[in-house]
């Protein structure tokens, strides 16, 4: 009786109405959708709704704030009117920056393909197949993960000056390929464990060679995961700043690096300009790339 | 016989799989770190490097009561940054999972996640500092005459890692309570539970692994912070990534920094520990079907 009169209780019906018929429009998968639906919180203003809506306003206000002022004609904080002098300069006038971009560039995508390559075979290796080291491999590969940079950025100085490789592009390119590894094989690990083995044993019966196995069958059923886990890493290594501070040498600036030094020593509006083209990029990826962003999410 | 041949087969190519990714990060990652740890127990050269010879001065050093200072005040920090972004993160997370409209909030958690650091802290100067937005804007309304001292102290540093950080804890936090069965939640209210009650006794316990890794990955990260403090605190808001960096750039001391350095690693390692701990634990518990908190003469 009590829990019938329980003016919560009454409350809640409001929360299932028509609901329960799930509609198939969904597009997360089957299985997911009618939970979400029928259970949905229909109260918009609940306090975790506004607790979301406020902490992605603080999450973004200071990039508009600065997206707004690189159209500001003057250099300060102070608005003097529309101009697109810091594009122009952005775009005509910052050799160095462009150069570091395309150091950037370079050590992206060099690094994330290889550790793209290394890290999936690894989880495959891992996953399929039981071998003595396999636990070693899963230490060694998860505590770069959670170290600070500082730590790795410094230990990787100290080993690079210790055997004496000169730092520059070469140091870069190692160090992140070394901390884009672990992601990589996360995500791919991830999306093999919901991958059914017995799909390999009937190619194997059916006469398909180890090759054809991996290139046939294995590859094409792990890409979501090792392309999640490249656009992490080409991510993560345009946006390193701290280790790569450590393993940068003469010429080898990245655009985190001239970030650095442009808020260290005279900022410029310059700035501005780019931030925006950057989010701007950001923005282009995720869109593109949103159907993945579930699964980087499960992997950070 | 056939069994056994495949076993082999299997070891070989598991072996074949990983090799490369075990090594590189043997060489790039295991071994750094040991060279850390090594040269923290050796004595300190003219001009950076190490002498080969057995001391203890680096962990003497450590003592020095400015370093313990900033050691407490490093974990103070961490700490209570943390506590924040879990407490704001857990409703974020929570909206996530339930919101129909799950990747595009993904999308508005991952973009600023994405955009370069350093932007994301120059943005931080570009509102805080004293000829920043809200001084300026403040200035203009008349409202103050003179700047607000907003930035290069410990507030400010603070709100500018609980800044960086959130998305880590929001990602982790979002994929747990995605996978929780929300009828648990409506069968606890339909047994008479409020809403508040039924999150606190029955999310809760079931979502403790994400509430861990969320915790795990706002605190190391943090604990080892070095750019954010460089650039928006103060004298007294020195961290120990910036001790570590001083130790190998200026000091030149880098027993020292190995020392630091090897602290953190422990703090880190000991982290993780507690993690996959209670990621043991729940996977033993998720073979009994449904967890209940036994809340001391409290339900009926």
């Amino acid at each position: 009786m009590t829990t019938l009169n329980n003016p919560k209780t009454k409350r809640r019906h409001k929360l299932q109405p028509t609901k329960l018929v799930r509609p198939a429009k969904g597009t997360q998968g089957p299985y997911k959708t009618p939970k979400n639906q029928v259970f949905q919180d229909h109260r918009h203003f609940g306090f975790s709704n506004i607790m979301l809506v406020l902490v992605v306003l603080f999450l973004f206000v200071p990039l508009f704030v600065v997206v707004i002022y690189s159209f500001n004609a003057s250099k300060g904080m102070r608005w003097t009117g529309f101009s697109l002098q810091w594009y122009t300069k952005l775009l005509f006038d910052s050799d160095q920056l462009w150069r570091a971009f395309a150091n950037s560039f370079i050590i992206a995508i060099s690094s994330s393909v290889v550790a793209t390559i290394l890290g999936s075979l690894s989880a495959v290796g891992i996953k399929w197949y039981k071998f003595k080291s396999r636990a070693y491999i899963q230490v060694v590969s998860f505590l770069p993960m959670v170290l600070p940079e500082v730590i790795i950025g410094i230990s990787m100085l100290i080993f690079f000056t210790a055997v004496k490789i000169p730092l520059g592009m070469f140091t870069i390119f190692v160090a992140h390929t070394t901390f884009n590894l672990p992601f990589v094989f996360l995500l791919v690990s991830a999306r093999l464990d919901e991958f059914d083995f017995s799909v390999i044993e009937a190619a194997r019966d059916l006469g398909a060679t180890e090759r054809q196995t991996l290139t046939k069958v294995i590859v094409p059923s792990i890409m979501p995961g090792v392309m999640s886990g490249l656009l992490m890493a080409i991510t993560m290594s345009l946006e390193d700043f701290v280790i790569t501070f450590f393993v940068s040498g003469p010429g080898s600036t990245t655009l985190p690096l001239y970030v650095y030094s442009m808020i260290r020593y005279g900022v410029s509006p310059v700035i501005n300009a780019l931030s925006f083209v950057l989010i701007l990029g950001i923005m282009i990826l995720a869109l593109s790339f949103r159907k993945f962003l579930k699964t980087i999410a499960a992997s950070s | 016989m056939n069994n056994l041949q495949q076993e082999k087969r299997g070891r070989r190519l598991g072996i074949t799989y990983s090799a490369p990714m075990g090594i590189w990060l043997t060489l790039f990652f295991l071994i750094p770190l040991s060279i850390i740890i090594l040269y923290s127990f050796l004595k300190k050269g003219l001009y950076g490097g190490v002498e080969w010879e057995f001391t203890l001065t680096a962990y003497k050093q450590m003592l020095n009561p400015n370093f313990m200072r900033v050691f407490w005040r490093t974990l103070w920090v961490a700490t209570f940054a943390t506590v924040i972004t879990i407490l704001l993160a857990l409703p974020c997370g929570y909206a996530m999972a339930r919101s129909r409209h799950q990747v595009f909030w993904l999308g508005m958690v991952i973009i600023p996640f994405w955009t370069n650091s350093l932007i994301r802290i120059y943005a931080w100067i570009a509102i805080l500092s004293s000829e920043g937005f809200v001084n300026e804007t403040l200035r203009t309304l008349g409202i103050i005459k003179e700047s607000l001292p907003l930035i290069y102290n410990q507030g400010a540093v603070i709100t500018v890692l609980i800044y960086m950080y959130i998305p880590f804890a929001i990602l982790p936090l979002f994929t747990t309570i995605d996978k929780f069965d929300f009828q648990l939640l409506e069968a606890a209210r339909d047994l008479g539970a409020s809403k508040p009650e039924s999150i606190v006794k029955v999310l809760m316990p079931n979502i403790r692994g994400g509430i861990v890794t969320a915790v795990i990955f706002t605190f190391i990260p943090i604990f080892g912070a070095y750019t954010v403090p460089l650039l928006v605190g103060g004298k007294d808001s020195y961290m120990i990534g910036n001790i570590i960096v001083d130790q190998v750039t200026k000091t030149r001391n880098w027993p020292l920094a190995s020392a630091f350095s090897l602290i953190i690693t422990l703090v880190s390692t000991l982290g993780v520990i507690w993690m996959m701990a209670t990621a043991a634990n729940e996977s033993a518990r998720r073979k009994t079907p449904v967890k209940v908190v036994d809340s001391s003469g409290g339900s009926e």
